[in-house]
Formats: C-alpha cells, sequence, structure tokens
C-alpha cells in the first residue's frame, strides 16, 4: 500500500458527520460522528455488515442527503452551506456515483448511459465519446454497447453504471458495492480497473464493499459498524 | 434532448397515443375554422367587400341596424359636405323574394343592395355590363349564380312584381347567408318601397344607412349630432347584420372549449409519464443535470409531440377540408388555419408545462431507491 505524501490537500472531507434518519420512535442513527480524509489518487475501501451506513456514508459524500450535523467538504467547498442547485452543479463538475444498484436509464443503451452523464454536464465532445468507448472496452462492455438495460444482465448493467461514474475522470469517486453482481475474476478487474483510473486522474476514491477479496486493491481500509468508522 | 429524444422512440406506442389525440383535434381545429371563416363570409363578405371606412345610420335605430334604420339622400348629401369626409352616398339594404323568370319560376332570396349606378360603391362587373345602363338592370353575386341565374334573365320581385334584368355578375357576395344583388337606387327604392303603383316622394328619397369614407381622425360624434346619425365603423357594422354575432361567439366558444380540452388531455398525459419517470429524473439531479436541463429536456419532448401531431392532423384537416371548401358555409382561410395550429400547440404546451413542472419537487435522493 503506498499512501500519498501528507501534505497533499485533500478533496473529500467529512468532519463530525452525523446522521439520523427516520423519525420519532423510529429513529436510526445511520452515522456517528464520522471523520474521514481522502487525498487525490487514494483509493479508500469502506467495509461493514448490512445496514452499517456504507451507503449513507456515499450520500452524504456525495451531497444527495443532508448530514444532520457535520461538515462535508468537496473540492474544496462544504456541500452543507450549499443551496440543492449550488450542490447539483457541484456533483456534476466533481462527483462520479456509482450505486448499489445500477441506476440505468432504460430508453439509453450502454453507451448512451456515458454519452448523457457527459451531456448533462455540457461535455459531450468527440474526446468523452472516445473515452465512454474506451470505458466500455475496459469493462468488456464492447459487444453490448447497443444494448439497452432490459437486455443486459444484472452484472452487465453494474459495469455499466462504474463506467458511467467514470467517464468524466471526476476528481471525487464515490463507489457503493461495485463487484455485488459480479463472478470473482470480473470483480477483480473491475476493482483494478477503478485503482488504475484512481491513480491515473488522481481521483480521491471511496468503495463500500463486503466482498474482502477485493480489498487487497485499496489503499486503506476502514470499517463501519452501527454508523462508526474506524 | 438527449434523453427525450430516445424516451420518444422507445416509448412511441404510449406517444403515439397522445399524438393521435392532438392529431384529431387539429383536424377538427381545421374543420372549425373553415366554418367560422365560411359562416362570416356568407354573414358579412358584402359588407366586408365595401369600398368604406363607415356606414351611418338613423340615430333612432338599433341592434339589426340593417332593417330598422332608413335615411333620406339628402342626409348624404349633407355627409358628403362634412369636414373630413372624402366621400359619402346613400346605401340602400333590402331583402327580397324573387323568382326566376315569372310566376311559377324557381324562388330565390336576394340581399339587394342600392346604390349610385355611377357612384363608388357600385361594383365592377365580373362579366356582363356595369350598372349604369339599364335602369332595371341588377349585378347579381356568384352564389345566385349558383342557383341557375345567367345574364339576361329576369326576375321578378317582391309583391309589386318588379322586373329585374341581369346584365352583369360580380364576384362572391352575401349579406345574413343571402346572396347579394346590386342594384341602382332608384329600382332599389322601389323594392323597399314594395307596393305597386307610382313612389310616394318621401320613399323615392330613401336609402338605409350613408356609406362613407372618412378621413382618419374625423368627428364622426359632432356631424352625428348635427345630422341625426349614427356612425359606426366597418368592423362594428358586422356585428349589425343578421346573426352573425350570435354565430361567431358560438364558434369561438366552440373551438375555444376544444383547445382547453387538448390542453388539459396533454397535461394529463404529461403529468402521468412525469410521474412515471420520477425515479429517472432523480437519477439525473443524481448524475447533476440541473433543474433547468431536465425541464429543457422534457418541454423539448411536449413540443415535438405537439408540433408532430399538429403539423399531421392540420394536414389531413386541410384534405378533408379542401373537399368541402365552396360548398357553403366553409371557406379555408390561411390564417385562421395557422391560428388554430398555433393555439392548440401553445395551449397544449401550457398544459404540459403545468404538467412538467412536478419535476422541481423531485429529490435526487430518491435515486437511491426506497424513502429516505
Ligand atoms: N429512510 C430511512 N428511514 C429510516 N432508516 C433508514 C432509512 N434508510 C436507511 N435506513 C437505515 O439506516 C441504516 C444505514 O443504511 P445504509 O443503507 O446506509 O446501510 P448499508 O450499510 O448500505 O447496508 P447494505 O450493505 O445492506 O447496503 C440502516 O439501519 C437502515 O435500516
Ligand atoms: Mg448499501
Amino acid at each position: 500500500m503506498n499512501h500519498p505524501a501528507p501534505t497533499k490537500t485533500p478533496v473529500l472531507r467529512l468532519t463530525g458527520v452525523t446522521l439520523h434518519l427516520g423519525r420519532d420512535q423510529q429513529q436510526v442513527t445511520a452515522l456517528d460522528e464520522v471523520d474521514l480524509t481522502v487525498a487525490p489518487g487514494e483509493f479508500v475501501a469502506v467495509t461493514g455488515p448490512s445496514g452499517s451506513g456504507k451507503s449513507s456514508l456515499l450520500a452524504v459524500g456525495g451531497g444527495l442527503q443532508s448530514p444532520t450535523r457535520g461538515a462535508v467538504h468537496v473540492a474544496g467547498v462544504d456541500l452543507t452551506t450549499l443551496k440543492e442547485h449550488q450542490r447539483t452543479a457541484h456533483r456534476r463538475r466533481h462527483i462520479g456515483y456509482v450505486f448499489q444498484h445500477a441506476n440505468l436509464f432504460t430508453s439509453l443503451t450502454a453507451r448512451e448511459q456515458l454519452l448523457l452523464t457527459a451531456h448533462v454536464a455540457g461535455r459531450l465532445d468527440a474526446t468523452t465519446r472516445r473515452r465512454a468507448d474506451d470505458l466500455l472496452e475496459a469493462v468488456g462492455m464492447t459487444a453490448r454497447a447497443g444494448h439497452r438495460p432490459d437486455r443486459l444482465s444484472g452484472g452487465e448493467r453494474q459495469r455499466v453504471g462504474i463506467a458511467r461514474a467514470l467517464v468524466l475522470a471526476p476528481e471525487v469517486l464515490l463507489v457503493d458495492e461495485p463487484t455485488s453482481a459480479l463472478d470473482r475474476a470480473r470483480a477483480r478487474d473491475i476493482v483494478g480497473l477503478l485503482a488504475e483510473q484512481t491513480r491515473l486522474h488522481r481521483t480521491a476514491t471511496v468503495m463500500v464493499t463486503h466482498d474482502h477479496e477485493i480489498l487487497d486493491a485499496a489503499d486503506r481500509v476502514l470499517t463501519l459498524r452501527d454508523g462508526r468508522l474506524s | 434532448m438527449f434523453l427525450a429524444l430516445r424516451d420518444l422512440r422507445v416509448a412511441r406506442g404510449r406517444f403515439a397515443l397522445i399524438g393521435a389525440v392532438v392529431g384529431m383535434i387539429a383536424v377538427l381545429g381545421v374543420i372549425l375554422s373553415g366554418l367560422a371563416s365560411g359562416l362570416a363570409d356568407s354573414g358579412i363578405s358584402a359588407l366586408r367587400a365595401l369600398p368604406v371606412t363607415h356606414l351611418a345610420f338613423d340615430r333612432s335605430a338599433s341592434g339589426e341596424l340593417f332593417s330598422r334604420s332608413t335615411v333620406t339622400t339628402d342626409t348624404a348629401r349633407r355627409w358628403a359636405g362634412e369636414p373630413g369626409v372624402r366621400k359619402a352616398e346613400p346605401l340602400g339594404q333590402q331583402l327580397v323574394h324573387a323568382r326566376l323568370g315569372g310566376a311559377g319560376g324557381k324562388q330565390l332570396d336576394l340581399a339587394v343592395l342600392g346604390v349610385r349606378p355611377d357612384g363608388f360603391l357600385a361594383p365592377p362587373p365580373l362579366s356582363g355590363k356595369p350598372l349604369s345602363g339599364d335602369p332595371n338592370g341588377v349585378l347579381v353575386s356568384e352564389e345566385i349564380v349558383k342557383e341557375g341565374v345567367r345574364i339576361g334573365d329576369h326576375l321578378t320581385a317582391g309583391q309589386a312584381g318588379t322586373r329585374l334584368t341581369v346584365v352583369g355578375t360580380i364576384g362572391r357576395a352575401s349579406f345574413g347567408h343571402i346572396g347579394v344583388v346590386y342594384a341602382p337606387l332608384p329600382l332599389w327604392q322601389r323594392l323597399h318601397y314594395g307596393l305597386p303603383g307610382a313612389l310616394p316622394d318621401a320613399a323615392a328619397h330613401q336609402a338605409t344607412a350613408v356609406a362613407l369614407q372618412l378621413a382618419p381622425g374625423t368627428d364622426t360624434g359632432a356631424i352625428d349630432h348635427r345630422l341625426g346619425t349614427r356612425t359606426v365603423d366597418k368592423a362594428g357594422t358586422y356585428a349589425a347584420s343578421p346573426g352573425y354575432t350570435a354565430e361567431s361567439s358560438t364558434m369561438t366558444l366552440i373551438r375555444g372549449f376544444l383547445y382547453a380540452i387538448s390542453a388539459l388531455v396533454v397535461g394529463s398525459f404529461f403529468t402521468v409519464w412525469t410521474i412515471q419517470r420520477r425515479h429517472e429524473i432523480a437519477l439525473l439531479k443524481a448524475i447533476g443535470a440541473a433543474t433547468g436541463y431536465i425541464l429543457r429536456d422534457a418541454l423539448t419532448q411536449a413540443a415535438v409531440v405537439l408540433l408532430a401531431a399538429t403539423a399531421a392532423g392540420t394536414a389531413v384537416g386541410l384534405v378533408l377540408g379542401g373537399a368541402l371548401n365552396g360548398s357553403a358555409p366553409f371557406s379555408l382561410q390561411a390564417d385562421q388555419v395557422t391560428l388554430a395550429a398555433v393555439l392548440l400547440i401553445v395551449l397544449g404546451l401550457a398544459g404540459a408545462a403545468v404538467a412538467i413542472r412536478r419535476i422541481t419537487k423531485v429529490q435526487a435522493l430518491s435515486a437511491l431507491g426506497g424513502d429516505r
């Protein structure tokens, strides 16, 4: 494991983040005083049992959910101080998100899923198209690039979702269970790709998983238990 | 437009359905617009064609001015001397029954307009001779020609059996859905009087109104006051012709309802559609799409559907209407058809916009599934 130099300014920093979900009797503490700092080019893996708050950690880190308490800095800006539309713009410019369930658009082909992300960001040009094709190749989806999600398997959809998050080479990459639907060999390839892209584009990557076999690709492995990170 | 167009392609069945509804409304829109223009034509086309800016009626007449007003040729002469008046001549209007030829001939209704044969109101004939020759000569409109009346034919009109000779024809002209006949004023006065025998002196100086060409800004109020008339501008006279106001407001009401229904149907469709794609809207926000981007995308989709459906429907309407065209009362007018199409699109877009607005309320977090 090669740790990045500590002088690097972090791109992702959560400080004292607490998240309560639900109301009254049903209230759950999904995140409990979480501190997490990720530097550019650093690949952090977070494990933990089901319901420990892994998806919640990414939702807060990606500005999809505001924490009950604490600060979330992404690329130098505290997301909790932003308005909704500013958070959306910040996500567009700095964050790539791999959802736990592939979450693809039903009317788009695999390739178009990637292109839409670029179009949304106003960056749909020849370079991005080429990068989209390269990423589809890297996740082994070239032959299926013209298929829509209803004709893809669960694992294929998951791989398209991963390629989509990488298409704009974001500064912060948040990855939720990327290998849950993949076989062993394919899982290794995919995590290898995430690690390679992290180094290449100096991305701050947080990958959430309970697959212990893929942890050795990460620079650091943290554990979440009942919303506490250690 | 990236997602909207692909959604259109993939969900084409659903969009074809709403497109068919809008398209059929567009067909109806064309037909109704043809009917409205046709009704207006057969109601007032003769008035519209008059080379006047205003008509001055008898001040004491109200409502259906054309059947209630009587002025004298002297009033017309005095109008001609007032400041700002470029032209002023008496105009007579009278509905009469007539027979083609003598007794037993085909029965006809005529809207007879009486004018000075050599005055500015007398229309130039399309065929035949002008009014200025034969004192019993009349010009008949295309509507009357369609009834089988030809140049050289004789018509026997009114109780008094006044004989009219057709000397020429003019284009389409009707008044209150009745074909127009132009007659020299003295002949018109005899028809208006209606009784056989010599014309009394009073009847020999009558007309219905004074036809005017006024300079802009002419103070008609003062002149009306002096001459005992009531001046109405040309468009204002349409309302005074039989049935015109009731017909045009009924048509407007029907068309208004049609477009309101269309807007509501389109609105309902896009409401359901937007609710169905809530998850994808959340996902768009999660990958960073601004609300404006999503709204534009969705509105473009609605616009494409409305444009395509309206264009197709209008084309079908024009083909169907083309078959009806000419058979009264139906007349297709380019500006009216265009207006109908534009209204359909604009109101449909308004309906869609209201439906699509709910996009703004969708939370990016919903993309993760569940209800956080
Ligand atoms: N809307 C909600 N209301 C209340 N509690 C919720 C809500 N959503 C999630 N939770 C709870 O928050 C906790 C953390 O959920 P989270 O989805 O972050 O877990 P996770 O670690 O990602 O689990 P998994 O490995 O199964 O995906 C869980 O106990 C879950 O039951
Ligand atoms: Mg999870």
